[in-house]
């Protein structure tokens, strides 16, 4: 097949295109129609009618960042009333989690009354997606997504990665650094081949 | 059975002819209509106690029948899922389910539980009941390998009958009456015989599940791969469940379980206790890598081992001649592996002395149903190429006592360790007298300590291959996972070793073998 050379012809630009002033004041419209939208919404509810509330500028991350109500944020595992646990380790959060980011390994529990609890229980927040499928899978309301935390940012991989006693609040979130003892560190290592 | 009569029938408007005598149900099987059912088992017979195979049949007095207690008849016509039958179905099942506690999440049968599957296909009922459900043992230990759970049993009498028909041993029963009904073991009993694993797989339900299993892995994890036990001579049908998607799950095993799958012609639907758990060391102690360990040890590409073996052999075999070269083979072999095991080592290098067969360490209990005394699966598959017939094997005795003369000055060994026959001290001693060896095998071992060679084999769930057991019939068993490291099948190492001798030899054994492919 012989090789073809096809001429694109591309639009030439305008004069009032070449010197861009014109599309600088278009967006400047934009800009100040905000500004003036909003400064007449902010005025107009000062003076007590009912408008559209104005924009406001949250001074984040000085100010809180605000949530919606039913905002997914990093899971809490829920206790039973006397502080174990709810967990059963049936694996069903794990099951259907479609980033693969939820550990669990189960044992056997010492109280006669519970079949099955989780002995390990690592979350690798950077490779959750917040997608709450987790949540909708438990049978026993073991793990929520509203612990209202969003910074979990790390400077290792490791550290991304939440156990159980974390994940309880029962222990802080440290680097693993500067953590404690050892053991409260995930047992199981995520194995990055598998994702 | 040519001459046995046959009758027509009619299942859900398909017409089928089957042997006089055969159940509704299996008629159906036949014509691929599955009718739902715990307490039948082809294995154990048809008490006919649960009622859930309950089918409508045309022109009965009464129209609903158990099909697995109904022997087909000529003319009969069968409804499997008409509104009546599909009703009584549905029935049954909401007894069963009565009392059956909500374990779901943490029972280990969840996933493939007949209780879940029926539900879904045929329940599908709110509940009626209003009553609390009754408690009942949970958790007992009835035994090495079994867990019993009685709130989930649902009373279908297969593990009783299992151990009263097939094993003959009688350990359980059903015990109390009414609700109180329940599976428990004789008095001062233990569910401890040799084939009590099987229990687990023909409870329908979760009320006996394996302790060897017990909360290792959700059964929706694993994958199935056809294979033949290795465990003894009998080579039972098994199926391989592998945990690979999920590394972290089953202590970082591969292997999760073997369970019985059903071949009439070898093991029915069983398989005994010592296969099912000989599993464990499938991934513990593995050779991983190709190295040469004297003097120093060191780490080789399989292309320069292969080459070093086949020179340390030939400088050997010219100066001291091939009679001092022995080969140690097991019959952990597969057919393949036998196969180039004797193109290269009788064939090509002409060898003599070999040793095989079953020695004390491979020998162990024997019984009258499945268990054989020779425990390695492959040896007939040696036979039939004339190892054991007109080859015959050494024996260890002799063999080290022609290390200690120096008559012997190199030993190549496959799949066997001799420290486990003659114990460490000595084998330490009579290795180190070897100018050569070299070890072949999936696990370390103590004597490949003491090799100069090597080499890393495959386990036989890592590659396919034949079995040929004990009454000659040959068998295949698939490829479960990938090899560990860089092992490689027994048969593709010494095809390897072979082409290093036949090219050298100027028989140009390469562009032969080449030839052969063209």
């Amino acid at each position: 097949m012989a090789m073809t050379v096809r001429e694109v012809s591309r639009p030439a630009r305008s004069f009032m295109e070449q010197i861009f002033l014109w599309e600088v004041c278009v967006g400047l419209m934009v800009t100040f129609r905000h500004f003036f939208v909003n400064l007449a919404r902010h005025a107009l509810r000062a003076l007590g009618l009912k408008v559209e509330p104005g924009a406001v500028t949250i001074q984040y991350p000085e100010d809180p960042a605000v949530l919606g109500k039913r905002a997914r944020t990093r899971h809490r595992l829920l206790k039973r009333a006397d502080g174990s646990p709810r967990c059963t380790s049936c694996l069903l959060c794990e099951t259907i989690c479609p980033a693969k980011c939820i550990h669990i390994t189960p044992e056997e529990s010492p109280d006669p009354r519970i079949e099955k609890r989780a002995k390990t229980f690592d979350i690798d927040i950077g490779l959750c997606i917040f997608c709450g499928y987790c949540v909708e899978a438990c049978p026993v309301d073991a793990i929520h997504m509203d612990a209202n935390k969003v910074e979990l940012s790390s400077y290792t991989r490791e550290d991304m990665i939440w156990t159980m006693p974390e994940l309880m609040d029962d222990v802080p979130k440290l680097p693993r650094a500067l953590r404690p003892a050892p053991g409260i560190g995930p047992t199981v290592p995520f194995v990055s081949g598998s994702h | 059975m040519s001459e046995k009569k046959m009758v027509s029938l009619t299942i859900d408007g398909k017409p089928v002819s089957v042997p006089e005598g055969t159940l509704v149900i299996e008629a159906a099987r036949a014509l691929g209509i599955k009718i739902p059912h715990y307490c039948y088992h082809r294995g154990l017979g048809n008490p006919g106690n649960c009622r859930i195979c309950a089918c409508e049949f045309e022109g009965a007095p009464k129209p609903i029948q158990m099909s697995c207690r109904t022997i087909a008849a000529e003319g009969m016509k069968v409804r499997t899922s008409s509104p009546n039958a599909r009703r009584y179905q549905a029935s049954s099942l909401e007894f069963h389910l009565e009392n059956h506690p909500l374990d779901c999440p943490v029972c280990d049968q969840s996933g493939e539980c007949k209780l879940q599957d029926y539900y879904m296909q045929y329940g599908l009922y709110g509940s009626e009941v209003r009553e609390d459900k009754l408690h009942k043992g949970k958790r007992i230990p009835i035994g090495p390998h079994v867990m019993l759970d009685q709130e989930r049993c649902i009373l279908c009498t297969r593990c009783t009958r299992f151990t009263d028909n097939v094993t003959k041993t009688h350990e359980l029963g059903i015990f109390g009456r009414g609700h109180q009904e329940r599976v428990e073991l004789a008095p001062g009993r233990s569910l401890d015989n040799a084939y009590s694993g099987n229990v687990v797989d023909i409870c329908p339900v979760g009320a006996l599940t394996d302790r060897d299993f017990r909360f290792r892995v959700r059964v929706w994890y694993l994958d199935e791969t056809e294979s033949i036990c290795p465990g003894c001579a009998r080579g039972c049908s098994i199926d391989v469940h592998t945990n690979t998607k999920r590394p972290w799950h089953n202590e970082g095993r591969r292997v999760a379980r073997l369970k019985p799958r059903e071949n009439p012609e070898v093991n029915g639907f069983w398989i005994c206790d010592e296969g099912r758990y000989g599993y464990k060391n499938l991934d513990e102690r593995r050779l991983g890598r190709v190295m040469r360990l004297k003097p120093r040890p060191e780490d080789l590409s399989w292309s320069s081992a292969l080459d070093e073996v086949a020179r340390g052999i030939k400088e050997a075999s010219a100066a001291k001649g091939t009679e001092g070269l022995v080969v140690v083979a097991s019959g952990m072999l597969s057919n393949e592996d036998w196969s180039s095991f004797k193109e290269l080592f009788v064939k090509t290098l002409k060898i003599g002395r070999f040793l095989f067969g079953p020695e004390p360490d491979q020998i162990g209990a024997e019984d009258d149903f499945l268990r054989r005394k020779e425990k390695v699966p492959n040896l007939r598959g040696g036979l039939d190429l004339g190892f054991g017939k007109e080859i015959k094997s050494l024996s260890w005795d002799d063999l080290a006592k022609s290390i200690e003369s120096g008559k012997t000055w190199g030993l190549y060994v496959v799949e066997r360790d001799p420290a486990k026959v003659w114990g460490s001290e000595r084998a330490k001693a009579l290795l180190d007298k070897l100018d050569f060896m070299a070890f072949q095998s999936p696990f370390k071992g103590e004597a490949g300590e003491w090799a100069r060679y090597r080499l890393p084999a495959t386990a036989y769930v890592e590659e396919e291959g034949h079995f040929t057991n004990f009454e000659g019939k040959v068998q295949k068993y698939g490829k479960a996972l990938e090899p560990l490291g860089s092992a490689r099948p027994d048969w593709q190492i010494f095809d390897d070793l072979r082409a290093r001798f036949l090219s050298e030899e100027g028989s140009s054994g390469r562009r032969e073998k080449a030839g052969a492919l063209a």
